[in-house]
């Protein structure tokens, strides 16, 4: 469908947005916030819809509370059961887990997985990193303009190289001699006396190959792991290049 | 364009469940019907019976239809600057809803209880100048041409000035001063009720039908004309 405006009811027919603030009408219920937006988005069988929505955000028994009466975290559920009203194919939400206790941001969470799961398409706007990379299969991080797109897997890959930390018991005799012609490993550095940091391209193929020569060597193995690059790295390696590129 | 009823109706029900639980609307609303009620009930009630051959030429009453020219306005004014403030906008911007029906549920949430107020005032009103004036001065001032110019100019009137309240709503940042703009706005139209009520301006009935039927225009007019300068996407992005 060609988004122009001749398309914008039946566009906006399809999504449903949920603002960092709630937008509820305080003077009404929870129901009656409902029932408007229900009938704005014609949906059939008004009634039924807004119990299934309020029964997705647990607050059926806080159905006929006046919104002005609810904690924000509820009034967050509110919003969120109203974009949920009209069964949108592509579904915005913006901080939906702003103010909300841990507890209430896991149901949200796992909320935001079932409509995916479902078919939902959504875009979850978030400050919070961590919920990003939990969430998200596509990520785009802007800092005034838009950084970078990508799955965060491949955004780390382009950031950062993939590397296994080796920790011994005892520093090995000659590392160059373990390490030096094993597959997928591309190169490797010492990082303190008994630590190893080796660069890879394949961790499945690297890693048993890895264990494989230590064990060979003799080494006593105290651990080998994959390095693992948050999201948040990822923002900061972004924010820092460009501060660099600033800088220069 | 086709306007969906039921997108409509869920305006109106929504403002009026609204204003119903406003008290600084519904105490607005209040007021104005008082104000314009106080001083004429007790000039009517102090009246010369000699002064009926004079009331007799004039249509007094009219001075009443500053109450549909007025009361919409307050609650109208309120209606788009009120949600932008209180971020309530834009959710419902976002739904499917036509800005010609969105404005049109405002404007029908607007004038139905300035209806209510401006007929019960009035019949109030002219309850209370039947019971408690002399005679002769009732019967001078309640005349058949003047309860008919009352009852369909009251719904014209408030139609006018709720446009130009939406109007000024949808361009202002604050409710205070939409309200106070909205309120200048609908004095032209009871000046010119006041200069008919008083003989200044003389009116025939051909010109009072051509007045209602202008009137009935302008309404039209003023709800497309704000629905087009209704910027949706601006009211979201909220910048200006």
């Amino acid at each position: 469908m060609p988004l122009t405006p001749e398309n914008g009811v039946e566009i906006r027919r399809r999504i449903s947005i949920m603002p960092e603030s709630p937008g509820l009408y305080l003077r009404l219920s929870v129901v009656e916030n409902l029932e408007c937006f229900a009938e704005l988005y014609e949906t059939p069988d008004p009634t039924d819809r807004i119990d299934r929505a309020l029964r997705a955000v647990n607050l059926v028994d806080r159905a006929g509370d006046a919104c002005g009466a609810l904690s924000k975290g509820l009034r967050q559920r509110v919003a969120l059961a109203r974009a949920l009203l009209s069964d949108p194919e592509i579904l915005f939400l913006d901080e939906p887990t702003a103010g909300l206790d841990p507890a209430a941001a896991r149901d949200v969470h796992e909320l935001i997985v079932a409509l995916s799961r479902s078919g939902v398409t959504i875009f979850l706007t978030t400050h919070r990193l961590e919920e990003a990379e939990r969430l998200c299969t596509r990520v785009a991080i802007l800092n005034t303009t838009l950084r970078t797109i990508g799955r965060p897997a491949e955004l780390r890959d382009q950031l950062f190289a993939r590397t296994l930390t080796v920790k011994t018991l005892a520093p090995l005799g000659d590392p160059g001699l373990v390490f030096g012609d094993l597959p997928a490993v591309d190169g490797w550095h010492q990082d303190g006396p008994v630590a190893y940091v080796l660069t890879i391209s394949d961790a499945a193929v690297a890693a048993p190959a890895v264990t494989r020569a230590l064990v060979r060597a003799g080494a006593d193995v105290l651990s080998i792991s994959e390095s693992r690059y948050s999201l948040e790295d990822v923002y900061f390696e972004l924010i820092d290049e460009n501060e660099t590129a600033h800088g220069e | 364009m086709s306007v969906n009823s039921r997108r409509v109706r869920a305006i109106v029900r929504k403002e009026l469940r609204d204003f119903r639980r406003n008290r600084s609307l519904t105490v607005g609303m209040a007021i104005i019907p008082v104000l314009f009620c106080v001083q004429p009930l007790v000039a009517v009630f102090t009246l010369d019976p000699a002064a009926s051959t004079t009331l007799r030429h004039q249509h007094v009453l009219l001075y009443m239809l500053g109450i549909p020219a007025l009361v919409p306005s307050f609650v109208a004014a309120y209606s788009v600057v009120g949600e932008r403030q209180q971020g309530t906008l834009e959710p419902v911007l976002t739904t499917p809803i036509r800005r010609e029906e969105l404005l049109l549920g405002k404007a029908l949430a607007a004038l139905l209880p300035s209806l209510a107020v401006a007929y019960v005032v009035y019949g109030l009103f002219l309850a209370c100048v039947e019971l408690f004036a002399a005679p002769v001065v009732a019967s001078a001032l309640i005349r058949l041409p003047d309860l008919l110019a009352q009852l369909f100019f009251t719904p014209l009137l408030a139609g006018w000035s709720i446009w130009l309240a939406i109007l000024i709503s949808t361009r202002s940042n604050d409710i205070r001063v939409a309200q106070q703009f909205a309120m200048l706005a609908s004095l032209p139209s009871i000046a010119v009720t006041t200069l008919v009520g008083l003989n200044v301006i003389k009116v025939s009935l051909v010109a009072g039908l051509v007045a209602a039927a202008a009137l009935l225009l302008l309404n039209w007019i003023g709800w497309r004309f704000v629905s087009a300068i209704f910027d949706r996407e601006q009211l979201i992005i909220g910048t200006k």
